[in-house]
């Protein structure tokens, strides 16, 4: 990695010696900090939603179809379940906002993780960027922010799609967006930090590993009263089930004091996994 | 080496790949269905019926009733992804496998079939896995279950050709999202997977009918139940056994072309 590095340090002084410098260079070194993450994410707009907007747009529609197969199939067989507060609700309203926080989940895990290798080591795009006034830094910053925004606005459309649905008990059920934009933002930083670590493309597949038990286990599919006490335990301590427990006490209206303590585990998370993503591509990235 | 016949050689190469790569393949095709199978035993299986045979699911638990189903899913979605970005990246990217190939005595007709013969080859591994893991479940309750051995990779086949014909073709893996989410993803949910499809409104449940998962699902359900209607298991095996052949017809078409390139 240190030869590329260096070699895009070259390529950045030989430019400045031999043309003029374009005028966005020393706008973006000299203005405030944010918007050298912000061209790096206009960037990714430009290449990921305006080239192929399509491929975003076949995303929204994800929801609709895991809504609907839970809707008029599987919440048949199941009936009513018994929601945060003891009240029995259809299956598909008590399923809907694990699924939110799932989807949350998995955007930021298929933003952030083959593609920041991709970048890294295939295409060596970040060699490119931290040859222009971008750190490393802005680098890890950009990638999770942009995969951040992608999670509000999936989740904003999965929430209209809940309440299309029926799914939704209440006006505390629009906090279900932040929520699941706060569990996208630990995932996406989460997986930054282990795609630094990563040394083939062989090894995404121990993600899906990782991702695919907390989508099951989650307590997404099935109240955790389902399970004996010490698996409870287990399942409350995992992340996603943070986000999970967040969106169904929104979307179900039965908002409460734990709220507190999973968005601090969030929170924690996603700063703890963004301080680790800086200082291992800013190692990766220093010639 | 030099024995092979043109045909294998291609599939001599795909394996010394995946020999040194089989053991990223495990998440995806033994702890997926483990975890998948564990999950529904543990929880979903415990809230439909309390965990008991339903006369609404032909006499049996949720469990037995979604892990034959599961079996057929599990070969679509390997073959896909075999017939979407490893074809791509033999033809484009990673490799340029299809190139090399190319370059030596081997046709494009040797390259399609061969290719296909590995897909039906991983599909099979996949298959054998998850049979094992279902039957340790107790889903399997007939010896006839070891015929979703040929279910797995006639599936594979009916996915992986005629999805091959068009990725040869692909400039870009961009739009293979959308063949994951707006086939495999419907196909996996709507299929007679996860409820029966006689809870579909009757226009959508005539579209599951023409899709090739619908009769690989009904094809090992019949298996792992051991009552298996000949007429009807004839007439989903034919169906499988069409597509597969029209899609390995259209795909060597395709490879012509694209590979003359």
């Amino acid at each position: 990695m240190s030869g590329s590095g260096s070699q895009a340090g070259m390529l950045g002084s030989a430019s400045g010696a031999a043309v003029p410098a374009p005028q966005v260079g020393p706008q973006l070194a000299q203005g405030p900090w944010l918007r050298r993450p912000l061209a790096f994410a206009s960037r990714n707009f430009s290449v990921q939603v305006r080239a192929v907007p399509y491929v975003w747009a076949s995303g929204l529609i994800e929801p609709f179809l895991y809504l609907l197969s839970i809707g008029i199939g599987i919440g048949h067989l199941v009936g009513r379940l018994p929601g945060p507060s003891g009240t029995l609700v259809p299956y598909a309203t008590f399923v809907a906002p694990g699924l939110l926080a799932t989807a949350a989940m998995n955007g930021a895990i298929y933003e952030c993780t083959i593609n920041i290798f991709a970048k890294l080591h295939w295409q060596k795009l970040y060699d490119a960027v931290v040859a222009t006034p971008l750190s490393p830094a802005d680098v890890a910053i950009a990638e999770v922010g942009f995969a951040t925004f992608r999670c509000m606005l999936y989740a904003a459309v999965f929430l209209g799609a809940m309440a299309g649905f029926g799914d939704t008990r209440s006006w505390w059920a629009l906090l279900c967006v932040p929520s699941a934009t706060l569990t996208g933002a630990a995932f996406a930083s989460a997986g930054f930090a282990a795609s630094c670590y990563m040394r083939s493309w062989t090894d995404f597949d121990k993600i899906q590993l990782v991702a695919m038990p907390l989508f099951l286990f989650s307590a997404t599919f099935y109240p955790l009263s389902e399970l004996p006490r010490w698996a409870q335990l287990v399942v409350e301590a995992l992340p996603l089930y943070q986000g999970v427990a967040l969106c169904r006490q929104f979307a179900l209206g039965y908002p409460s004091a734990s709220a507190l303590g999973h968005v601090a585990y969030l929170a924690v998370l996603s700063s703890a996994a963004g301080a680790l993503s800086q200082r291992r591509v800013t190692k990766l990235l220093t010639p | 080496m030099t024995a092979l016949p043109a045909a294998l050689r291609p599939l001599s190469y795909f394996w010394t790949v995946y020999r040194r790569t089989w053991m990223a393949d495990l998440s995806t095709t033994f702890f997926t269905p483990l975890l998948y199978l564990a999950s529904l035993g543990a929880g979903l299986g415990q809230l439909i019926g309390h965990g008991r045979p339903l006369p609404s699911l032909g006499g049996q638990t949720y469990l037995a009733f979604v892990a034959p189903a599961l079996l057929a899913a599990t070969a679509m979605q390997v073959a896909l992804a075999q017939g979407t970005y490893e074809v791509w990246g033999a033809r484009n990217f990673w490799s340029g496998a299809y190139r090399s190939m190319q370059a030596s005595p081997i046709s494009v007709g040797h390259i399609v079939s061969g290719h296909m013969l590995w897909v039906a080859v991983r599909v099979e591994i996949a298959t054998a896995l998850f049979l094992g893991v279902s039957s340790a479940f107790g889903t399997v309750r007939s010896p006839e279950a070891l015929a979703a051995l040929v279910v797995g990779p006639l599936v594979g086949l009916a996915f992986a050709a005629p999805i091959a014909a068009y990725s040869v073709t692909a400039r870009h893996d961009q739009p293979f999202n959308l063949v994951f989410r707006l086939l495999m993803l419907p196909l996996f949910l709507f299929s007679g997977t996860f409820f029966p499809l006689s809870q579909l409104p009757s226009g959508l449940r005539w579209l599951a009918y023409l899709l090739p998962l619908w009769h690989g699902v009904e094809l090992s359900r019949a298996l792992y139940a051991g009552h298996f209607p000949v007429l009807a298991g004839l007439g989903h095996f034919a169906y499988l056994v069409g597509v597969a052949g029209a899609g390995l017809i259209v795909a060597r078409s395709s490879y012509q072309r694209a590979l003359a390139r």
